[in-house]
């Protein structure tokens, strides 16, 4: 009886122990491909930055939510004066840094100066031109005064490159990132993970999630594998081709959304042969989309006609504007004075969208006449020959801002498209507030840039998230990049 | 050495045998394939092999078998580039050091522990950074690696022949050491050589095939059997035959040429002949 009893105690003791074992686990780590080469969003461009420092370590006036939508951030109230101008927001109470200094009307202050200080290396600062002056009234409350109205301030504001940093830890955030947000930076072991704890005195909803590791695996076998042992409990964006692994299997939930990624042919519209409307009317006609998407993203990738995210309530449908007709293509390029057609080269970064879309666009382009050379490049590499020195005929790209199409109203963008009518209806796009009339304007230069064929217009990027099955909160678009941690949660 | 006596051998034989079979394979592909292996057609991907596709087809939509019998020609064709040029430099490298020796051969044997000690992939990549990668690249790194080898085997064959009678007598005769080295040294060791040029066309194949895994070998839209390895991996658990295909190339070819190596030098090594006789 006695060995019964203490037999039923030590069970007892037993269950209790693996029921604790079992409890809700609060750590999580996140498989990510690619490595941030800094952890400073307001100082670069790399989408690897926003994936871990956006909205985890950082905040900014305003957020962006999971649909899109602006929400209060740092700023939990503000109000917009008639003419559209100035904007006074209500900073929220008791924030700190994660250095323990306090937040306040200052440090407002101080981010915007920064941002657009001659010397800043802001990736976006372009977006934040409008501003005019920034004003503390109180500790508490801050006017920013724009020169003309910006129908995207608030959207922008929410950027991750517009978060909200302290004078004193700033010039730091590159290796050591301070911001006021749920979670704070541990460690960063270079090659291998960054390391978040949740920030204790942290001023909003604490978040479930008490430590979050975000691991570096470049390579879909790998990073497959780790999945399947479970040494990573999820990642945001799987390659497509081998999601099948995970369709279908109970322990994981594969979650398929859209980005803001338009990935496009981009055409080097200031050199011959393609400042020639006919030739690039011609690729458009050879382009065919259908196969892209297949191959490419395994049927993931929604079309596009022009450069706009197809889940934008001011999208039109513009994939009809060269339908796929290789007849056409030909009649085109020959008309255009090429009736045998010619060579140019295709450079490609070392993504796999990328590399494969290449690959069947110069088997299409080969019908036509259009010889395209392969030329298989680095991220360093692509960015200074292709981006900033301009030096190529034709590249594959997914463009990951949100409301990005601003990018065609500025002549010496990389793809040399300059059409001083888009140029004049961005002006006013930006200048506008009312939503059915931008609707409109975005609408015209939308059509405008599909009928001048500026680039290839190849598909949306879909975002493909395969993450454990008993992990909620989780986005399942991007409208901003980033991964937000803050209402991720095991449940059992 | 008569052709029979190579039949003596069987594995050298089907060594051999199995060389020359993918090495027609590839030759095959110059003239006439199944499908043109640029041909993509998404319509068509991941078929099982059937009557039309005999080893199915790609992730993008390509035909199997065309691709291994390219990808078996690239292999060859760069294995036997990087193999003549490591003859081409290294034998007369290793003969000079031998016949010449002193700070001549000291001079040669540094240089060829120079070549040694950079690994072909650091080569390839400082080429790849150089000129950009490609076939040809493929081809200068894995040469640059067989330099050294010839040039000690070389060396060594001919350091054992000095000695002999033969070449005193030539020496007597009054033939300079340039025309020694040629006509009374190079054929002697020949067979070393070609037991050699086996070996390391086997190495300079596996060397290709992982010069082009990690993308610094052959670019798309050609192929090899290393390129067709990276594309498949990611889908090794969901298409395992589009991985197991072009490496079951590789380890048949890469055995067949050692067996065909192994064979040769047991046919050709005028030592290990005399060691059979006693």
């Amino acid at each position: 009886m006695r060995a019964t009893k203490s037999l039923a105690l030590a069970m007892a003791g037993l269950l209790l122990a693996t029921g604790l074992a079992c409890a809700q686990s609060t750590e999580i780590r996140i498989g990510v491909a690619l490595e941030p080469p800094a952890l400073d969003p307001t100082a670069g461009a790399a989408e690897a930055i926003d994936v871990v420092v956006y909205q985890n370590i950082f905040e900014g006036l305003t957020r962006i939510d999971q649909t899109g939508a602006v929400q209060p951030g740092l700023a939990t109230a503000w109000t917009i004066t008639e003419d559209g101008l100035s904007y006074r927001f209500t900073l929220a109470q008791g924030v700190t840094f994660h250095d323990g200094t306090s937040f306040d009307a200052e440090d407002v202050k101080f981010t915007f100066e920064r941002l657009l200080a001659d010397d800043s290396v802001n990736a976006q600062k372009a977006l934040y031109q409008s501003i005019a002056a920034v004003t503390v009234i109180d500790p508490q409350t801050v006017e920013i005064t724009l020169s003309r109205p910006d129908g995207l301030f608030l959207f922008n504001l929410g950027r991750g490159d517009a978060v909200i940093v302290a004078p004193e830890s700033a010039d730091n955030n590159a290796n050591e990132p301070i911001g006021t947000g749920p979670f704070a930076f541990v460690q960063w072991d270079r090659g291998s993970r960054v390391i978040l704890e949740q920030y204790g005195p942290y001023w909003g909803e604490k978040p479930a999630l008490t430590k979050a590791s975000y691991v570096f695996i470049s390579d879909t076998a790998t990073m497959t594998n780790a999945l399947l042992a479970g040494d990573i409990d999820g990642t945001n964006n799987f390659a497509p081709e081998a999601l099948a692994v995970f369709e279908g299997n109970p322990q994981f939930k594969v979650l398929v959304g859209s980005t803001e990624g338009e990935t496009i042919l981009a055409t080097n519209n200031a050199r011959a042969p393609f400042d020639t409307l006919a030739v690039r009317q011609a690729m458009a006609h050879a382009i065919n989309r259908h196969d892209i998407i297949e191959g490419a993203t395994y049927g993931y990738g929604v079309p596009i006609g022009s450069h706009f995210a197809p889940h934008h309530p001011y999208y039109v449908d513009l994939t009809e504007t060269y339908p796929f007709d290789l007849d056409a293509a030909k009649t085109l390029l020959a008309g255009a004075g090429y009736p045998e057609g010619f060579s140019a080269t295709l450079k490609l970064p070392p993504v796999a969208y990328a590399r494969l879309s290449g690959q069947i666009i110069a088997s299409e382009f080969a019908k036509i006449g259009v010889r395209l050379e392969l030329i298989n490049m680095e991220w360093a590499q692509w960015l200074e020959d292709v981006f900033a020195n301009k030096d190529f005929d034709l590249t594959i790209i997914s463009h990951v801002e949100p409301f990005d199409i601003g990018i065609y109203a500025n002549p010496d963008y990389y793809f040399g498209y300059d059409n001083p009518e888009v140029q004049a209806l961005n002006e006013t796009l930006n200048a506008t507030t009312d939503e059915a009339q931008r609707k409109v304007l975005a609408q015209q230069i939308q059509i405008i840039i599909a009928k001048d064929a500026v680039n290839g217009y190849l598909f949306e990027l879909a975002q493909t998230g395969v993450w454990n099955a008993k992990l909620e909160g989780m986005w399942q678009n991007a409208p901003i990049e980033g991964v937000v941690l803050h209402d991720i949660h095991w449940v059992e | 050495m008569n052709w029979r006596r190579l039949l003596d051998h069987p594995s050298l034989a089907l060594g051999l045998a199995a060389t020359l079979a993918f090495a027609l394979l590839g030759l095959a592909s110059l003239i006439w394939t199944p499908y043109p292996i640029a041909d993509i057609a998404i319509s068509r991907r991941f078929l099982v092999p059937d009557a039309s596709h005999l080893l199915g087809t790609d992730h993008l939509g390509r035909d199997m078998l065309s691709l291994i019998m390219a990808g078996t020609l690239t292999s060859f064709t760069v294995g036997a580039a990087a193999v003549a040029i490591g003859v081409g430099i290294g034998v007369p490298m290793g003969l000079v050091a031998a016949m010449w020796g002193g700070p001549v051969d000291w001079v040669a044997m540094r240089i060829s522990d120079l070549a040694f000690a950079f690994p072909s992939v650091i080569i390839a990549i400082l080429i790849a950074t150089l000129i950009g990668p490609g076939a040809t690249n493929a081809i200068i790194a894995i040469g640059i690696f067989n330099i050294p080898v010839f040039a000690r085997v070389a060396r060594g064959g001919a350091l054992a022949l000095s000695s002999l009678d033969f070449i005193g007598a030539a020496r007597l005769a009054g033939l300079g050491k340039a025309a020694i080295a040629w006509r009374h040294i190079l054929p002697n060791i020949m067979s070393l050589i070609i037991v050699q040029g086996t070996i390391q066309l086997s190495l300079g194949i596996l060397a290709e095939a992982g010069l082009s895994y990690i993308g610094l070998g052959t670019q798309p839209p050609a192929t090899s059997l290393g390129l067709m390895l990276r594309d498949a991996q990611s889908l090794f658990l969901i298409h395992p035959s589009l991985s197991l295909l072009p490496g079951l190339a590789i380890v048949l070819i890469v055995v067949a040429l050692n067996i065909a190596g192994d064979g040769l030098r047991d046919a050709l090594d005028p030592r290990l002949r005399r060691q059979e006789l006693a």
